[in-house]
């Protein structure tokens, strides 16, 4: 799998991002500047966290006016496998890649710990590793990551399976006014969505930062290998 | 701030220079100094950046060890880690500005000490926090703490560098004067170190980061006074930090000392161009030449006099190689950061600064460092405590650690750490809570760093010789705990007016402790910061001294990653008391929060025995033997069970004392150098404590999900947490 990180100023979790990445494929993958616009070749273009522009304007919203971000919208136009973690995601929402918005988070403090996920379709490039269903551990570290879109986009979305994963309890209970279980508030505890296509996929957590036993797990690591499997031809 | 008229020594006292020292500067000068001459001699002499009331006593520290790269005297202190990789790291106060503008003090507190680190050609890899607040109950305490808190993650989070660690205390005597020192630890080849001192007549003299405004100007001035009823007038000399920007100083910086041009590098902190010029060219034994009209200015209109004391945040000063001044603005024109030529070493040994084709300062740097002044100001001996009257348990064991575990300084800081990112990087081995110190990962290797700040101010109260001791030889038990072998200090000795005879005597008494303390157990301080001054005046007249609080920041290392342990309960081990039990009560968390009461002296601190049962504690964690961990300090034997328990998530039921000690007083005594130890045989490990001259015990075989206490009685692990995590909820979240 030929992968590359996009780097926005700002950017601040390219090198978890590269850490997971190479756990996977073997070799780091490469960086990509913000002002750069050639993505030949690659299977995988991840957008990860931070502050791109120090998220002064809403979050991501001055990153989705990089250069790079035009040649992001081929690349995605061309079917090619996008995943946006957390500003990543953000910035996929505000290119109009993915559909909704996040805001500011229900109790309007940053929340730094860790979430359980339930996996909702197991469909896609991003999820073949689980079965529907399956709960995993990830960390999360965001200030604006509560997720919403109007009642069409919704329906849209819940009806075609493109919720990818959701907040829930450790047993997999989902609850969206329970704090416990879905902390900032997202609008049917959505964590995750998908393109149509189901090759672009933004998630707030951050499953990259659980890829290694030592740091305390390897919860995250199903979704790079499944992107892995799904993406080498 | 208006600029007045006329220099003389009227002038002098209101920028804090004593008529002596004005006297000092009038004949370095030998005519009457300019206003901008007069504000880089009143800041370098400030006691923020002289260390005039402190220097004396600051040389009786040790420094030194072989692994010891560079002591006090660089940006930061710098260790070997092995490998070749060195850790880089110090802490810093903020407190003043926090008081006043908590966000913004907090924020551009931590913006200054990774710019200390990053200037070294480390890459931040942890922040640390040690915070001091005033009551819960004084209605000020929570804004601040809201405004802290918010600021510390505000930056933090934003720089990505993750906020790993740190420590609250409460107490009255900090109501109008909180504590906010921050503490960075970077990471950096042991050749790729970067140093200040200038070097190369000719060479340019560049300035990268923020542009400078009028923010901050005489902040270092501010920082070295007391505080009085105006001091929130005071808000316009607080400084605004932009972490999107020290993001991409950070970066840059980084990306051009993978390069050879750098000749030398400081950030431009406290006194901002003032400080970094001079410090760079007087430790290089150069002068230097400041143009400052190529200096990139927020605003138009600034005077040489704002723009030599505007403590703007994000700046940095670098000499650089001549023919490499285009690679380094290639770089900075990448990260979209200002890079200006402003000047160049000259070989006259005076800074001149001119502006507007007049020359606004020329100061022979020589005398201006040598001739700083330095006190020797006159202190009293604290008087030492009385012993403590026999006391007496007023309620039953299960009620009192239900009511310990619950109150202000010991209750779960998961509300605070949980705004902060302890993630990212990626390398967070242990995050905050789960371990008596937090353990990074050193990027491609399988090192990892153990690092945790630690005081005990009620202590240093009592008595300051033994709370200086204390302070460091608990930090050096709770990186012990981990598996990590300490290594070197940073420190951060907050103090009140050191005018006053016993606040002198409170800092020369918590020296000696340290000392004492860094040198039996081979813990050298390497960096540090001295804030004084911490007192509020009242509007009646007297004054509030905050009480004495040398923080220590703590580091050590681990060759192995993996064999880090952490602090949670494992089932169905023995639990093993190792150390010594008195029983000592005095100044104890008990005394305070069940009695109400703060005296007696402090738990004596036995530094060979701390050395020896750290010593055996270490090993046996390594050897794999013991495999949970926690010193023992706040509250005692007790709450340390508790906090293995709820930590872990595993209960455990005690055994009886029978020590011939009251039990309030063996169970929440705190006597010093002892640890609670998890392990699969508990007989055979207090038979080789026994044979290392270590008093070891079992008391509590691990297992289900109920603290049960020798009488039978039984506390939920969920009824304990319930107790543990109200606090800051409750303070903080109510609408």
């Amino acid at each position: 799998m030929k992968a590359a990180i996009v780097v926005f100023p700002g950017t601040n979790r390219e090198r978890d991002m590269a850490l997971a990445l190479k756990r996977v494929t073997g070799v780091a993958p490469r960086m990509i500047w913000h002002h750069e616009t050639d993505l030949d070749g690659l299977d995988l273009v991840v957008l990860p966290g931070g502050f791109s522009y120090g998220d002064y304007l809403r979050c991501g919203a001055m990153a989705a006016h990089s250069p790079v971000m035009g040649a992001v919208r081929t690349f995605a136009a061309k079917g090619g496998h996008i995943l946006g973690v957390c500003n990543g995601f953000q910035i996929l929402t505000e290119s109009g890649l993915l559909p909704g918005a996040l805001l500011r988070n229900a109790d309007l403090r940053f929340l730094s710990q860790d979430c359980y996920l339930r996996v909702e379709n197991d469909q896609t490039p991003f999820t073949s590793r689980w079965t529907k269903g399956d709960v995993f551990r990830t960390p999360l570290a965001h200030g604006d990551g509560n997720y919403t879109a109007d009642p069409a986009t919704l329906e849209r979305l819940e009806g075609e399976g493109r919720v990818a994963f959701r907040y829930a309890s450790a047993t997999g209970q989902v609850k969206a006014d329970d704090v416990a279980s879905n902390p900032n508030g997202s609008l049917n505890s959505i964590a995750g969505v998908l393109s149509e296509n189901n090759r672009i996929c933004g998630m707030m957590p951050h499953p990259e930062d659980l890829v290694d036993p030592l740091m305390g797990g390897e919860d995250g690591l199903p979704l790079f290998e499944g992107l892995v499997e799904a993406v080498v031809r | 701030m208006n600029k007045p008229a006329t220099v003389d020594v009227a002038l002098a006292r209101e920028f804090g220079l004593t008529a002596e020292e004005y006297g000092r500067v009038l004949t370095i000068m030998g005519r009457t100094p300019t206003l901008t001459e007069l504000g880089v001699f009143s800041v370098m002499w400030s006691e923020h950046c002289s260390y005039k009331s402190s220097r004396k006593w600051l040389r009786n520290l040790p420094t030194t060890a072989p692994w010891v790269i560079h002591g006090p005297g660089e940006n930061a202190g710098v260790v070997d880690i092995g490998q070749g990789y060195a850790a880089i790291f110090k802490m810093e106060s903020h407190n003043h500005p926090s008081f006043i503008e908590p966000y913004q003090g907090a924020a551009t507190g931590v913006g200054g000490i990774l710019r200390d680190v990053f200037t070294m050609g480390a890459r931040p890899v942890a922040n640390l926090n040690a915070l001091r607040f005033g009551s819960p109950e004084n209605p000020v305490t929570r804004r601040i703490i809201d405004g802290v808190v918010r600021g510390i993650g505000g930056y933090g989070n934003c720089v990505g560098v993750p906020t790993v660690g740190g420590e609250i205390n409460f107490h009255p005597a900090y109501d109008g004067n909180p504590l906010v020192n921050a503490m960075t630890v970077g990471i950096a080849r042991t050749d790729k170190i970067f140093l200040s001192a200038a070097a190369g007549v000719g060479n340019p003299v560049v300035y990268v980061g923020s542009r400078t405004g009028r923010d901050g100007i005489h902040g270092a001035t501010m920082s070295s006074a007391e505080f009085d009823e105006d001091a929130l007038s005071k808000r316009p000399t607080v400084q605004v930090g932009d972490p999107f920007i020290e993001k991409l100083l950070i970066e840059a910086c980084l990306e051009l000392m993978a390069t050879d041009a750098i000749v030398a590098i400081q950030d431009m902190g406290a006194a901002g161009l003032t400080s970094s010029s001079v410090e760079m060219a007087g430790k290089g034994g150069v002068g230097i030449d400041l143009d400052l009209d190529a200096v990139p200015q927020r605003e138009p209109g600034m005077t040489a006099y704002e723009m030599m004391l505007s403590e703007s945040q994000e700046r940095m000063l670098m000499v650089l190689r001549p023919d490499r001044t285009d690679v380094a603005r290639r770089i900075f024109e990448k990260w979209e950061l200002d890079f200006a030529i402003i000047g160049h070493l000259t070989e006259t040994g005076h800074i001149v600064v001119r502006h507007k084709g007049e020359v606004e300062a020329d100061i022979p740097l020589a005398p201006l460092a040598d001739q700083a002044p330095i006190y020797d100001r006159p202190a009293t001996t604290p008087v030492p405590p009385a012993p403590l009257e026999p006391v007496h348990a007023p309620l039953s064991l299960d009620a009192m650690l239900l009511q310990l575990v619950a109150s202000p300084d010991l209750c779960s800081r998961a509300w605070v750490w949980n705004q902060y990112d302890s993630t990212v990087g990626g390398q967070t081995v242990r995050r905050p809570g789960a371990a008596d110190a937090a353990i990074v990962r050193v990027d491609d290797t399988d090192i990892a760093l153990a690092v945790t700040t630690d005081c005990t101010p009620r202590y240093c109260q009592a008595d300051p010789k033994t709370g200086g001791a204390q302070a460091v030889a608990e930090a050096w038990r709770n990186i012990t705990a981990t598996g990590a072998r300490p290594l070197a200090v940073t420190d951060n000795l907050n103090f009140a007016n050191p005018e006053k005879p016993e606040i002198m005597g409170q800092f020369i008494a918590a020296i000696e402790g340290m000392a004492e303390a860094c040198t039996v157990l081979d813990f050298p301080v390497v960096s540090g910061n001295v804030s004084l001054y911490n007192e509020t005046r009242n509007p009646d007249g007297s004054t509030t001294a905050i009480l004495p609080t040398p923080a220590i920041g703590g580091l050590g290392v681990l060759e192995n990653a993996a064999h880090a342990i952490g602090l949670g309960m494992q089932d169905g081990k023995d639990v093993v008391l190792l150390g010594a039990t008195l029983g000592a009560l005095g100044q104890s968390i008990w005394l305070r929060e069940i009695l109400g009461r703060e005296d007696g002296p402090p738990p004596a601190v036995d530094l060979a025995a701390e050395r020896r049962n750290g010593d055996f504690v270490r090993t046996e964690i390594l050897a794999g033997a013991i495999t949970a961990c926690h010193d023992l300090a706040d509250g005692g034997i007790l709450v340390g069970v508790a906090e293995m328990v709820m930590a872990g998530g595993i209960g455990c039921e005690l055994d009886s004392p029978d020590s011939g000690i009251r039990p309030e007083a063996f169970w929440f005594g705190e006597d010093q150098a002892r640890y609670l130890a998890c392990v699969d045989d508990g007989a055979a490990l207090c038979a080789r404590a026994a044979a290392a001259g270590v008093p070891a015990r079992i008391i509590a075989r691990s297992g289900g999900q109920d603290l049960i206490l020798p009488s039978g009685v039984t506390i939920s692990i969920a009824r304990l947490k319930n107790a543990h995590e109200t606090f800051f909820p409750a303070l903080m979240d109510a609408r």
